[in-house]
């Protein structure tokens, strides 16, 4: 039984197939709008996570099963003191998957060593966010048709930003990649980032506190949110807060074929002037979402 | 200073000074009916000060335990009142129940009975991160 918890766990013809299932989806919802007859999905999230959890419940509907599960402790037992290895052991009773997040690191790991059904971790803490990468990656296929050959921008909180973290892992795989790295000092990429998966793989890679500087350059442009839950001190996510505001203007030297992501949600990183641009991709991400899971749900079920 | 030499057991040699406990507690020598003697800020050539343990009995040693706390160490097996074997330690691949995970986001802080398992990720720079969260240790070998 395979479980997804990182998204190094897939190979890179393994997420080569999940994009090619998840774009037959896109043009042919109807062929699998009854895979899943008969199967069930719980989204245990043992932290609020509205985004996600409607992604996957949505994605297990669009393939005619049905999901159950909580949104957040205090409604499961957990509020009791249930550990995760007693709670999935239960859960794997009544469903035939498990979508989970929870705000402890590693616990999905955990979750995956007792389970008697396939984890997919939806998110635990700061750590991983696999089906958040695969949304980013079938948006970059679909919006470019190409994951190769590209000048990607990250910006924004680049040190406790899990989704570029695992962002920066998959692409390395690909052929000509190439990083532009946008943040304050405080929220630089970390060290074992950088030479443990950058360097490590030849990737070149420029940093820069500027996000105009590079804008040309760029084929794709990651947005990202400081979020207040990575920090131990109020007053440096403050400061931090808003050091980058993408906004029409700073969008002149960019190219017409731009792809600007966010993995949502935004809170002043991205503004709503954008929103228009074609070249403005994130709610468009959101949807691929859906279809990813969909493909994922499909995979990690064996239905054929 | 005297300590009477060992017939049968082992002597761990070259502990960096005031690491002696650490392994003391580590390889559980507390529960040994035999002598052991722990001898701290011993004079060394190479390392100016190191600690030694003295254990006057066969036991199984947890080498893995060792090489973790210091790859530095020596174990010599003393066999019949003579160095049998010098054995040098590596670091270990992978370690269990020997530190935590400090990591206070981390699943280990709240889960009950998990193991605490660290892997060596990167062997140039000693750096072992926690199974479950990936935090690296950063305390070790410092």
């Amino acid at each position: 039984m395979k479980h997804l918890i990182d998204i190094k766990d897939l190979s890179i013809e393994e997420i080569d197939n999940l994009i090619k299932v998840a774009k037959d989806i896109i043009a042919n919802p109807e062929k699998y709008s009854h895979k899943c007859d008969g199967k069930k999905l719980a989204t245990l999230f043992f932290e609020p996570s509205t985004r996600t959890r409607l992604s996957f419940e949505s994605a297990m509907l669009s393939l005619g099963g049905n999901v159950l599960g909580f949104s957040e402790a205090s409604s499961s037992s957990v509020s009791k003191g249930e550990s995760v290895s007693d709670t999935i052991r239960v859960v794997g009773c009544y469903c035939d998957i498990i979508a989970m997040r929870h705000p402890k690191e590693g616990a999905p790991f955990v979750a995956s060593i007792k389970s008697t059904v396939p984890i997919i971790n939806a998110g635990d803490g700061g750590h991983n966010h696999p089906t958040q990468t695969l949304t980013d990656l079938l948006t970059i296929e679909c919006e470019k048709n190409r994951l190769d050959n590209l000048t990607i921008g990250l910006c924004g909180d680049l040190k406790f930003g899990r989704t570029v973290h695992s962002l920066i892992t998959a692409m390395c795989r690909y052929k000509n990649i190439k990083f532009v790295l946008i943040s304050p000092d405080e929220l630089k990429l970390p060290e074992y980032v950088k030479k443990g998966v950058l360097e490590k793989n030849n990737i070149e890679y420029c940093e820069t506190k500027d996000i105009e500087e590079y804008m040309g350059d760029l084929d794709i442009l990651y947005m990202t949110r400081v979020q207040k839950e990575r920090f131990f001190n109020e007053a440096d996510y403050i400061r931090l807060k808003d050091y980058y505001i993408l906004n029409k203007n700073k969008l002149k030297k960019a190219k017409k074929d731009l792809c600007i992501l966010h993995p949502l949600p935004r809170v002043n990183e991205i503004s709503t002037d954008v929103d228009d641009d074609p070249r403005a991709c994130y709610f468009r991400q959101a949807n691929y979402g859906r279809y990813i899971r969909m493909a994922l749900i499909l995979k990690m079920l064996e239905v054929k | 200073m005297n300590i009477d030499s060992i017939k049968n057991g082992y002597v761990i040699d070259h502990i960096r000074a005031g690491r002696g406990m650490q392994i003391y507690e580590a390889l559980h020598l507390n529960d040994l009916d035999c002598q052991v003697a722990i001898i701290t800020n011993a004079k060394s050539q190479k390392m100016g000060k190191k600690d030694i343990i003295k254990i006057d009995r066969e036991i199984p040693i947890d080498i893995d335990a060792l090489g973790f706390i210091d790859h530095n160490i020596t174990v010599n097996i003393v066999k019949d009142d003579k160095i049998i074997e010098k054995r040098k330690l590596m670091l270990p691949e992978k370690v269990v129940n020997i530190a935590k995970c400090n990591n206070p986001r981390c699943i280990t802080s709240i889960e009950k009975d998990l193991d605490q398992i660290f892997i060596l990720t990167d062997r140039e720079n000693e750096v072992y991160r926690c199974k479950y969260c990936e935090m690296s240790l950063k305390q070790h070998n410092e």
